[in-house]
């Protein structure tokens, strides 16, 4: 064997930061309606091709096209452009209070919004998502009250977590969505586990989990991986790549295995990997794992390839560590725009329809801030109590706390 | 020991049908110590089942079945393999109920055998009793004897908050007074031997005196209440012995009214001293205690080394070593 010399430290970089010419011809995009839909008892090993390649429905023209395409009626489809539309313009008004000082910290879904928005409406009443800190389309999909999130964001007297989770931390039971942590990855293995004890109660019930393509490093995603392989849970294994992990981009995390998807195969896990900024692919897809999972089939796992196209959080500024134009190149374009011209296509919609739209947005959510604020903002008006902190701990406050509360005299 | 608390489990699985036992050689062969055996052939595979080595896993998935409506009593198979699982216990489970203001609960009981007297070397001999207690949210139970042992996993299961349950493995088979070169006197020869048949509880916040005395408190758990008598009986003194049982929520009521009593304490466990729990007795009494104090507060624990596997009964606080420190605190 020749000398192969000393050895070589590797460190993956992306493509292009900062001052060079956003490239994503690396990025195969395969075409519209071009990847085959199995049955849902699949052999996942027949469906391999399916974590490589992306599962697209919307073409270029606006229509929707091949085998996972025709599922969703127009006013379904108006439902989730008005659903999309509406997180961003929360986002927007969010962002802003941030920046005003009326929160501490903001994440908004610049972007993203197909992912957890078609989503949300392909699971029953009943189903458990494990969400991470840019899922809100599932709320904002689901009804819950824009009013009931602002008031958590702005940690104030109606806060229904009474000031003890950072911004965006929901949770709600009633509407299917997790306490949100604030760690990552915890809650990949935790919906596993939900999902078991659904399956163990003989319940109908499934669970969703959601990561970030960063977070998949973590231990407890491969904990996840393995309960769910073994116990066959009825659970969705979601990965949304948002090509970012605040400053580090996905290859840091993927390394050599090509994509998130394949993560799942050594598992046995049906692993699809899908246009996260294509509502209608999102939502097939979604059905299709959701209907795998109820069916006794197990676990799927679904990777959304979208692109975080805002910062990460209020904290961060993103033209430090990648090209300030590399948003608009993305390939897969924005999923607003692209279901807005889909309807369009369909007759269905219009660009003054759409403005309308916008305008009347803006002006309920603009309502809804204004009751918010009338119940106080982080460092104005009505807040939790001194005394909410001492409480909720356990289900009976212990001696010790009951004595630390005194003497901090509330 | 061994057989209460799988009398425990089985009540409690008996009794409702949402509480489910899970871990590793946990389901079919019944646990490495055997804590488990029979549960699954007699409550089906559902119901008791085998775990992947993966603790992190076996955690977060309880969290997650509880958060389903479940109550999930899982075995960690040694208390030295759970730190695997520590970000899940102290930052899942201990703060699901406070940051979701109860919107979802962890009422998840985590057992695993504590402690050393096993030639276990570093790897199975931990106490990591503090690194729980130091944690806002979840509570921290050391049994002493098997009827404790039952009556305190029947009341950590039907508990609605997450319940570390410490085991220490040296008592499984019977007491242990630290002089390891004595023959074993097995648990049906002693009197907390007895187990009473069916549901029963032992309430969580509750110490028990162990034995009354008046020159000097002794505050001791687990394994070390036995050291603790030997040493009591060995030197004399007039010591009472407070066994702890729960170390969160502490039953500082008792303790103090002791130490009140005696005006002296002496503070004993295995595990290692510096950030030891004995640090938090010591400054509880300290001021709660203060003017009754005739001595200062002494502590005796495992040596600030990792547990050693042939020196392990050097390590070991033992009999000699309370004994000294009951007589220095006793001003002899």
């Amino acid at each position: 064997m020749a000398d192969a010399g000393m050895l070589r430290f590797h460190v993956p970089e992306p493509e292009v930061r900062p001052g060079g010419t956003p490239d994503f011809s690396n990025v195969p995009i395969p075409k519209a309606g071009s990847v085959p839909r199995p049955e849902i008892d699949v052999d996942p090993r027949i469906i391999r091709d399916h974590a490589f390649s992306i599962i697209r429905v919307l073409n270029r023209n606006g229509e929707a096209v091949g085998p996972w395409a025709g599922l969703l009626s127009s006013d379904e489809l108006l439902t989730g452009l008005r659903h999309m539309m509406t997180l961003r313009t929360f986002d927007a008004r969010m962002q802003m209070a941030q920046r005003q000082g009326k929160t501490s910290f903001y994440m908004q879904h610049l972007g993203e919004e197909a992912v957890a928005c078609a989503f949300r409406k392909a699971l029953a009443p009943g189903d458990m998502n494990f969400p991470t800190y840019r899922q809100a389309g599932l709320l904002i999909a689901d009804g819950y009250p824009m009013v009931t999130m602002m008031n958590q964001i702005y940690s104030n007297e109606a806060d229904p977590l009474k000031g003890r989770q950072l911004p965006v931390m929901y949770s709600s039971k009633e509407h299917g969505f997790f306490s949100i942590s604030g760690n990552l990855a915890t809650q990949y293995i935790q919906a596993v586990g939900w999902a078991m004890a659904s399956a163990i109660s003989n319940d109908s019930r499934i669970a969703a989990a959601w990561i970030g393509d960063g977070s998949t490093a973590e231990s407890d995603f491969h904990s996840a991986l393995v309960f769910a392989s073994t116990y066959k849970a009825p659970v969705v294994l979601n990965v949304v790549n948002n090509q970012w992990a605040i400053s580090t981009f996905q290859g840091i995390a993927r390394g050599g295995s090509g994509t998130f998807a394949a993560r799942g195969l050594g598992f046995g896990i049906p692993s699809l990997r899908v246009d996260g900024n294509d509502y209608l692919a999102v939502r097939a897809v979604a059905k299709w794992a959701a209907e795998r999972a109820r069916s006794n089939l197990g676990p799927t796992l679904v990777e959304y390839v979208t692109y975080r196209a805002g910062a990460h959080s209020s904290s961060d500024d993103p033209s430090a560590y990648r090209p300030k134009t590399e948003s608009d190149a993305w390939p897969l374009g924005d999923p607003i725009v692209r279901l807005k011209n889909h309807l369009i296509a369909l007759g269905v919609w219009s660009d003054e329809r759409h403005a309308q739209a916008e305008a009347e947005i803006l002006d309920t959510v603009i309502a809804a801030q204004k009751e918010a604020e009338s119940h106080g903002t982080l460092h104005a008006g009505g807040k939790p109590s001194t005394r909410d902190m001492f409480e909720g701990l356990y289900a009976e406050m212990p001696p010790h706390l009951r004595r630390q509360r005194q003497q901090a005299g509330v | 020991m061994i057989e209460a608390i799988r009398d425990a489990m089985d009540v409690s699985m008996g009794r409702d049908d949402k509480v489910v036992v899970f871990g590793e050689d946990v389901g079919f062969f019944g646990g490495v110590f055997r804590c488990t055996q029979g549960l699954q052939a007699k409550y089906g595979k559902s119901r008791c089942f085998d775990a992947p080595i993966n603790e992190s896993g076996i955690v977060g998935s309880a969290i997650g079945m509880a958060a389903y409506g479940l109550k999930p009593c899982v075995e960690i198979q040694f208390a030295d393999y759970m730190y695997p699982a520590y970000d899940q216990l102290t930052q899942e489970a201990a703060r699901l109920r406070y940051r979701s203001n109860g919107d979802f609960t962890c009422p998840i009981v985590v057992r695993m055998p504590t402690g050393g007297g096993i030639f276990g070397g570093q790897t199975h001999s931990q106490s990591p009793e503090a690194l729980f207690t130091h944690v806002s949210g979840l509570k921290t139970v050391v049994p002493s004897n098997p009827h404790d042992a039952k009556g305190l996993l029947i009341a950590a299961i039907e508990d609605p908050d997450p319940v570390i349950f410490l085991e220490p493995k040296r008592l499984y088979n019977g007491p242990f007074d630290g002089h390891h070169d004595r023959p074993v006197t097995p648990w049906s020869k002693h009197e907390l031997g007895e187990v009473a048949d069916g549901h029963y509880t032992v309430p969580l916040g509750k110490a028990a005196i162990r034995r009354a005395g008046s020159a000097l408190t002794v505050l001791a758990y687990g394994t070390m209440v036995y050291v603790a008598q030997a040493a009591v009986e060995e030197t004399g003194i007039d010591a009472e012995i407070i066994d702890l049982r729960t170390l969160l929520p502490l039953d500082l009521d008792t303790i103090v009214a002791s130490v009140k009593k005696t005006g002296r304490c002496v503070i004993v466990h295995e595990a290692t001293l510096t950030s030891g729990f004995g640090a938090e007795l010591s400054a509880l009494v300290q001021e709660n205690c203060f003017y009754h104090l005739e001595a200062p507060v002494a502590r005796v624990a495992g040596w600030d080394t990792p547990y050693p596997h042939a020196q392990e009964w050097d390590y070991f606080p033992g009999p000699a070593r309370v004994g000294r420190a009951l007589l220095e605190t006793m001003g002899a």
